[in-house]
């Protein structure tokens, strides 16, 4: 069982509202993601979720029972900090086996955990070691083992993967995702890599300066998002925004229209514009492209894209694909 | 710097300020080991004849010698035990966000900014004094005979003295190691079901070790030579009772004009401090590394 509850949830440090008043439902079995710009209050909030830190006013309930005023070690959670936070002078198997010693457990039921953990984690040669003398990504399946030792009703994650380099990130990514599906244990995930978070997450939770923009899918945020933030932070690279002076509805004030959603021509279209810089990747180029209005926009094309520096083109929407959002940046509905 | 070349000119570099270092301890070293074997007495003028070992064996065989000798290990162990343990505690509580915390903190130093005769003396005339002292009176208060501190236990006397001047050195020293711990540790060790002793014993003591260790050597350096405590409370006695090696030497060379003796003890003393450091480094020079 892992569901928890958040109820007009609020945060102050001393004079400062970190948190606004917010409400989320997180499903048992649930791999939810955190996702936001820095300092919007996404780690305090699953600081406060773990018991490290104080609720300033509203309910934390894990499991239907209230929790917020449960300590830390009560509430059965597990986390893994971003530092990893091992216990430096201990091995390894001390360090997985700290909080069984706590709760009091038998060596042999002890002995039996760690080798379990170790092997799911791929950390049985180096159960002697400590961890001064492991990489970075063996420190990260310690952090994680001495998490899931516990059998917590739900694993809580700080942004565990930013201490790593990119390709390491994308196996520890795939790692995770596989332990849920392995475990089916809740997790919350913070995280300011929106690739993460739309790769792993069952549900995103957008975060912008202490409110939660909106909750939903990967898929749900991408297509349909609630307002510019949302539309401008899910999807790499990001949406474009252009500007629309006079619009047909009199609300319109941007349209937003993703990279791979543009047409590109030589002969015509809705926006005349020049090439800039080309991104090459292989599968795929990004163009950046100048727009008549001044507007600079990028532009996602094939891999071998035969456009140069300074060619003059035309670009339009695909159809249906564009978002419309009015002029306090919320998402005008189209009629679907 | 890892070339033949820059080593070379870096060992070059150092020549000058290594030969002046050496200059400084070989020469007063070497003076004092040609004085510990010859018969060298103010009182007694004329030819200094070479004696061999005799004033060794006068100072080794000599009763002061290891009652002096056990006082200084006393000495020496009894204020590292209160400093340390001491130490960690109030740097324990100087961590805590408590109100004017600067202020506190500076006002636990200040022990060490006074001068040991001082300080001494302060303990000798107000607090330990039988007839005036703040001790004397509160024990008179409660209804009991007042202690006469220097008469009845002179060496305890002289470890608590010295151990309130340490305290504030040991307690920084450990404070700035606690300061150093990584808060994410004691969060993840919350987590994980540690009360507050667990968390001690298991996070915050081993992390301390390094700095437990750089304490011990330095103190011990000092402890090892402690004297104007000694001269100005209890002048060494009763009897032998408060005399360290050092005081010893003292005693030797300058109250009874045995130049030769004395120095004997000097070099006994450098070859006991030698021990000693030989010893520390064995059994915890290994908390240093890594
Ligand atoms: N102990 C504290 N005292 C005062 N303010 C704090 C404290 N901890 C965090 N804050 C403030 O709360 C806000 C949210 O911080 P938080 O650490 O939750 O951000 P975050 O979303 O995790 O950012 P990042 O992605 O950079 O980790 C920040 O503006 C920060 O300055
Ligand atoms: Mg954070």
């Amino acid at each position: 069982m892992g569901s928890i509850t958040l109820k007009q949830v609020t945060k102050n440090f001393d004079e400062v509202n970190v948190i606004k008043p917010l409400d989320l439902e997180i499903k048992d079995g649930e791999f939810i993601v955190f996702v936001g710009p820095s300092g919007c209050g996404k780690s305090t909030l699953l600081r406060m979720i773990a018991g490290l830190e104080d609720t300033t006013s509203g309910n934390i309930e894990i499991d239907g029972q209230d929790a917020t005023h449960t300590p830390p070690a009560k509430r059965g959670l597990a986390m893994v900090f971003q530092s990893y936070a091992l216990y430096p002078h201990m091995t390894v198997r001390n360090n997985i086996a700290f909080p069984l010693k706590r709760a009091k457990v038998s060596p042999a039921e002890i002995e039996s955990k760690i080798a379990n953990a170790a092997k799911i984690l791929n950390l049985t040669d180096y159960l002697d070691r400590k961890p001064g003398q492991l990489s970075g990504g063996q420190r990260q399946r310690v952090a994680i083992g001495r998490a899931i030792v516990r059998q917590p009703s739900a694993f809580l994650f700080d942004e565990p993967l930013s201490n790593l380099d990119a390709s390491l990130r994308v196996n520890m990514r795939l790692e995770i995702s596989e332990l849920h599906k392995s475990l089916s244990t809740t997790m919350i995930y913070v995280t300011h890599d929106q690739v993460e978070a739309m790769t792993m997450a069952d549900r995103i939770a957008v975060f912008n300066g202490g409110i939660i923009e909106q909750v939903g899918t990967p898929l749900e945020l991408y297509k349909h998002p609630v307002n510019e933030f949302v539309a401008g932070f899910i999807g790499s690279p990001k949406m474009n925004f252009i500007a629309v002076p006079q619009s047909e509805d009199k609300k319109t004030v941007n349209l937003g229209i993703r990279p791979e959603h543009f047409i590109i021509s030589q002969e015509q279209g809705t926006y005349k514009g020049t090439v800039g810089v080309i991104e090459h990747l292989g599968s795929e180029s990004f163009l950046h492209v100048t727009l008549e209005c001044g507007t600079t926009v990028t532009v996602k094309a094939d891999g071998d894209c035969p456009l140069q520096y300074g060619d003059a083109i035309f670009l339009s929407a695909q159809e249906n694909k564009t978002h419309k959002f009015d002029k306090n940046g919320l998402t005008i509905k189209t009629t679907l | 710097m890892a070339t033949t070349n820059s080593r070379t000119l870096a060992r070059f570099m150092l020549l000058p300020s290594v030969t002046l270092l050496l200059a400084w301890m070989i020469v007063p070293l070497c003076m004092t080991l040609y004085f510990s074997f010859i018969d060298y007495n103010l009182l007694v003028p004329g030819e200094k004849e070479f004696v061999g070992f005799l004033n060794y064996e006068f100072f080794l065989t000599d009763p002061a010698f290891f009652e002096s000798f056990f006082n200084t290990l006393l000495l020496v162990t009894g204020v590292l035990l209160i400093t340390i343990c001491g130490g960690i505690g109030l740097a324990i509580l100087l961590d805590q966000a408590i109100w004017g915390r600067n202020y506190v903190r500076i006002m636990v130093l200040a022990p060490f900014f006074v001068m040991p005769t001082v300080s001494a003396l302060v303990w000798k005339n107000m607090l330990m004094n039988p007839v005036n002292g703040l001790f004397a009176h509160f024990a008179i208060w409660l209804g009991f005979d007042p202690i006469d501190f220097f008469a009845q236990m002179p060496l305890f006397s002289i470890i608590i003295i010295v151990s309130w001047q340490w305290l504030p050195f040991a307690a920084l020293i450990l404070l700035t190691a606690i300061q150093s711990l990584d808060r994410e540790q004691l969060e993840a060790a919350d987590l994980d079901g540690a009360g507050p002793l667990s968390k001690f014993f298991y996070i915050v003591l081993p992390h301390l070790s390094r700095a437990v260790t750089a304490v011990i050597l330095i103190e011990t350096i000092f402890l090892l030579s402690i004297f104007a405590e000694i001269l100005v409370t209890t002048s060494g006695g009763p009897g032998y009772s408060s005399t360290n090696i050092t005081y010893l030497i003292y005693t030797q060379s300058l109250l009874q004009f045995d130049v030769g003796g004395g120095s004997a003890g000097g070099i006994v003393a450098v070859i006991i401090a030698n021990i000693v450091a030989i010893f520390l480094m064995r059994l915890i020079g290994k908390n240093l590394e890594g």
